[in-house]
């Protein structure tokens, strides 16, 4: 793809409003884009799948599909939930497949301008600049924007 | 119709449709690349296939329109109003033949050299041009004036995404989960109003998933269809007359299924051509006719389908393969100089073995085989090998109907349920307190005397790193059989087994060979099933070879380890001083029947099972049948007549090597054998059959019509099967 074309891309979309799932990991806010969410579900009975990463909490099933929950505070180096927190999952589909996303609250949905989207701080290092495409500063918090491929890459182990 | 040609046109009819049209959106927007290279693949697919199916007019009609096409994409040519109505008027003619082949099966009488010629021109002004005069003859009506008939048959297939079937069988196996719940729901709610309509769905569930799963069955032939080909290249380079004759092509499978034993097939088939079948002048010189037959059949049994490959070739010299297996040092001389034939011949089936003293570039009778066997494990099927020198070679390949549905074991471990497909279970066995000295280690490695081998085994909750179980309490071991190689899979429980919906794992668990995928029971849990041969290798359970030489270093006495070519014998006890023994496959079922089903009629004992009336025969007279609760039973049927000997203990069900020596101590008894280092007494079914039947087994006219022939069948080692003559002389001798 060449230089011109992302350009492009950039100018197209200057004025466009795209929509956000937020929700909280630890005391975080983050956003998904809401294309990207099936839905969103209160905790859920999760089997463990033994031998899996550490931020896989195991399957569940989700309507006869099997769903891959994983403890986003784990996969974000954040201190662990403590065991008798309440939980919420962000169900999200990426290639066909549904991940569930462990995270402490749900909050609004949310129209943010993609040109009020600044590029992720060098600052919050590695592991984080890597699953953020980039932060949008509103009101009360700082809402990180979740790279959803990257993150699961991430999680992904090397056969 | 044959196939081929019945799949062209149902797929031309779905892309005609389009065709038209693209082709006038094409004169809308001449510039659309996309539009255009879509016309053009199109055309072309038709070009292809027809060519492929000697459809000589079709093809020159698409050949014509393509190059026209293909000079639009290079921009040698611009769509304009009259080439567009050139290319649709192709776009006719190919309809009116592909109607016509509908209809006829052939394609119609006439040229179009008329309509080729003006395409040509087209490309190529400079032609001559075949004259306005002559575009009247080249005018194709649509035919729709004919009526529709040929439409007929398109209407009566659809072509549906792999995808959406399987989504299809998600949802049905949802369903189904449904409604097991459902109707535990109402079970106790019988006389509840919901309980009619949940009857029904029930029933319509049940429906629906065997139509379901229908939907995902092909017949075999579709792997079949190359085979003809391959056999007949492989004969008439190596100058042999082969004819190959297959039967139960229409036998269906799981298009899965069907996909992964192609290759093996093609491989076993042109082992069979290359390896199997002699030279015309080498058959005729053994007394066989010149023309060698290889015999491919497939037939339904049980849940499974039975593949078996045959051929009437030189068959396996079973001394070579002896002396190879020795060569190769996969056993010792004394061993395999004492091994039944059938046992030696599953040498073949060991990585890198060959008996062909030459390996012609085409494969070498057991090269391969080894992929082929790890190839129908893989999808849980068994392959299994007999041979006689001189007469040809036969190989059963037993593969289960579907992957989607299996049957498992449900068992515990660490807080955890998994489940265990069936088909690589060979037995559970409980282990209570009195039994931990059967436990015994090994460098650290620990095994469970099983019988008269020693069974590794792997702990599985240490296996995937779960909670350790507490010591004192009773497990259980699955026993677990991968090809040769057996282990046993240490649990806390084992649950029941049930028939379960196997789903993908996730793509992060993906990597992990201990799983062959997970499913959702009954209450909506989701539950991983293991994947016995993963786990094999990620317990790095050690084979065979190596416990053998473990077991030497021992210095221990024990046996070789059990091979399946072994008969099994149920072991019980009857109240005389030595054990009783009946070979497995004789035996209809084990039963324990309580007093409270045991009647008793005129001094004869009877149970009601299943709407019949099983009579009861103690296997001891000095047996009280009422003496224990429930009443161990051993089930024996034949010829439409069922019999249970009474006992008082089955004790073990062993795989043994016999040698039966002839000897009677009492009517009903065979022989005398040691097994597991104990004097043992054979019992004959056939004599409770006779005795509660009312024939005399002593009598002229009585003969052992006992299952022999089944028995003989099943058998497969040669051991045994002198224990069967043993059985029949003696009987013969009785009479």
């Amino acid at each position: 793809m060449s230089l011109v074309t992302v350009g492009a891309e950039r100018t197209h979309t200057k004025a466009e409003q795209a929509e956000y799932v937020t929700f909280r990991v630890h005391s975080q806010w983050m956003g998904i884009p809401v294309m990207m969410v099936q839905e969103v579900l209160t905790a859920q009975r999760i089997a463990l799948v033994p031998l899996t990463g550490d931020a896989v909490a195991g399957f569940l099933n989700l309507r006869g599909q099997i769903v891959t929950a994983l403890e986003l505070r784990t996969t974000l180096e954040l201190p662990p939930r403590p065991a008798d927190a309440e939980f919420m999952n962000v169900v999200v589909r990426h290639e066909d497949e549904l991940f569930a996303f462990m995270v402490d609250e749900v909050g609004d949905v949310v129209s943010v301008t993609s040109s009020s989207i600044e590029p992720t701080p060098a600052t919050l290092g590695a592991r984080w600049s890597a699953v953020c495409s980039g932060i949008v500063r509103r009101e009360s918090e700082i809402l990180v924007v979740v790279n959803v491929p990257e993150l699961l890459r991430l999680e992904q182990p090397s056969t | 119709m044959d196939d081929l040609l019945r799949d062209f046109l149902t797929e031309s009819a779905e892309n005609l449709g389009k065709l038209d049209h693209d082709i006038v959106e094409l004169e809308r927007r001449p510039g659309d690349a996309s539009l255009l290279n879509g016309v053009f693949r199109t055309i072309h697919t038709i070009k292809g296939t027809c060519g492929f199916l000697g459809l000589d007019r079709l093809e020159g009609v698409a050949h014509a329109a393509e190059n026209v096409l293909d000079a639009l994409r290079d921009g040698k040519l611009t769509a304009t109003p009259a080439l567009i109505g050139d290319i649709l008027k192709a776009v006719d003619c190919i309809q009116m033949i592909l109607d016509h082949l509908n209809q006829h099966e052939c394609e119609p009488e006439g040229s179009d050299a008329a309509l080729i010629g003006v395409l040509e021109c087209l490309l190529d002004p400079q032609r001559t041009s075949p004259g306005t005069e002559q575009t009247e003859t080249i005018e194709y009506s649509r035919r729709k004036d004919d009526g529709e008939p040929a439409h007929a048959h398109q209407d009566s297939t659809l072509r549906v995404g792999v995808e959406l079937l399987d989504q299809l069988m998600n949802l049905v196996g949802e369903l189904a989960l449904g409604r097991n719940q459902l109707l535990q729901l109402i079970s106790a709610h019988e006389d509840s109003e919901f309980a009619n309509p949940a009857h029904q769905i029930n029933r319509i569930t049940t429906d629906l998933l065997e139509a379901v799963m229908k939907t995902r069955m092909q017949p075999i032939g579709n792997a079949w269809t190359k085979l003809p080909r391959v056999v007949r290249d492989l004969s008439a380079a190596n100058g042999k007359q082969i004819s190959l004759v297959m039967h139960g092509a229409e036998t269906e499978l799981d298009r899965q299924i069907l996909q992964a034993i192609q290759d093996p097939l093609t491989h076993m088939i042109r082992n069979s051509a290359d390896h199997g079948i002699e030279k015309p002048s080498v058959r005729i010189n053994a007394g066989k006719r010149a023309e060698g037959t290889i015999s491919l059949s497939a037939k339904h049994e049980g849940g499974h389908v039975v593949i078996e490959i045959a051929d009437d070739g030189v068959g396996i010299d079973v001394g070579r393969v002896r002396q190879k297996a020795v060569e190769r040092g996969l056993a010792k001389a004394d061993a395999v100089a004492a091994m039944p034939d059938a046992q030696v011949l599953r040498f073949v089936f060991e990585p890198g073995f060959s008996t062909a003293a030459q390996v012609t570039n085409v494969s070498g009778r057991g090269v391969g085989m080894d992929v082929v066997r790890s190839n129908i494990e893989l999808i849980g099927g068994t392959v299994d090998l007999s041979s006689m020198a001189g007469q040809g070679t036969t190989v059963r390949v037993k593969i289960p109907l579907t992957l989607a549905i299996i049957s498992a074991l449900l068992v515990g471990a660490g807080g955890e349920t998994f489940a265990v497909p069936q088909i690589g279970v060979v037995e559970v066995v409980g282990v209570t307190e009195e039994r931990h000295a059967l436990i015994e280690t090994v460098n650290g490695a620990q095994f469970y005397r099983l019988r008269d081998s020693l069974l590794p085994l792997v702990p599985l909750h240490s296996l995937l790193g779960l909670q350790a179980m507490e010591s004192d309490a009773g497990y259980n071991i699955v026993v677990c059989q991968i090809g040769s190689l057996r282990y046993g899979l240490v649990v806390q429980e084992v649950f029941d087994t049930q028939e379960i919906v196997v789903k993908r794992v996730g793509r992060l668990a993906r990597h992990l060979q201990t799983y062959a995928g997970c499913t959702i029971t009954g209450d909506g849990c989701v539950i991983m099933i293991l994947d016995n041969a993963g786990i094999a290798a990620a317990a790095r359970v050690s084979n065979i070879e190596t416990l053998h030489d473990v077991n030497d270093s021992a210095g221990s006495s024990l046996n070789g380890p059990t091979d399946a070519a072994m008969e099994s014998f149920i072991l019980f006890d009857a109240g005389y001083p030595a054990l009783q023994a009946v070979p497995l496959s004789l035996v209809a079922r084990l039963e324990e029947f309580p007093q409270a089903v045991i009647e008793e009629a005129n001094g004869h004992f009877l149970v009601q099972y299943r709407g019949d009336l099983i009579p009861i025969i103690a296997a001891n007279p000095a047996i009280d049948m009422r003496a224990i609760d429930p009443r161990p039973v051993i089930v024996f049927s034949a010829n439409g007549r069922t019999v249970g000997v009474a006992v008082n203990e089955i004790r073990d069900i062993v795989d043994e090597h016999i040698q039966l020596q002839r000897r009677a101590p009492r009517p009903g008894v065979s022989g005398v054998c040691v097994i597991a280092g104990r004097a043992t007494e054979m019992i004959d079914p056939s004599y409770y059959l006779h005795k509660e039947h009312g024939i005399d087994v002593q009598g002229a006219d009585s003969r052992p019509e006992f299952a022999l022939d089944e028995y003989l069948a099943k058998l497969d080692s040669a051991t045994a099967l002198t224990t069967v003559r043993t059985l029949l002389e003696t009987m013969q001798e009785a009479a």
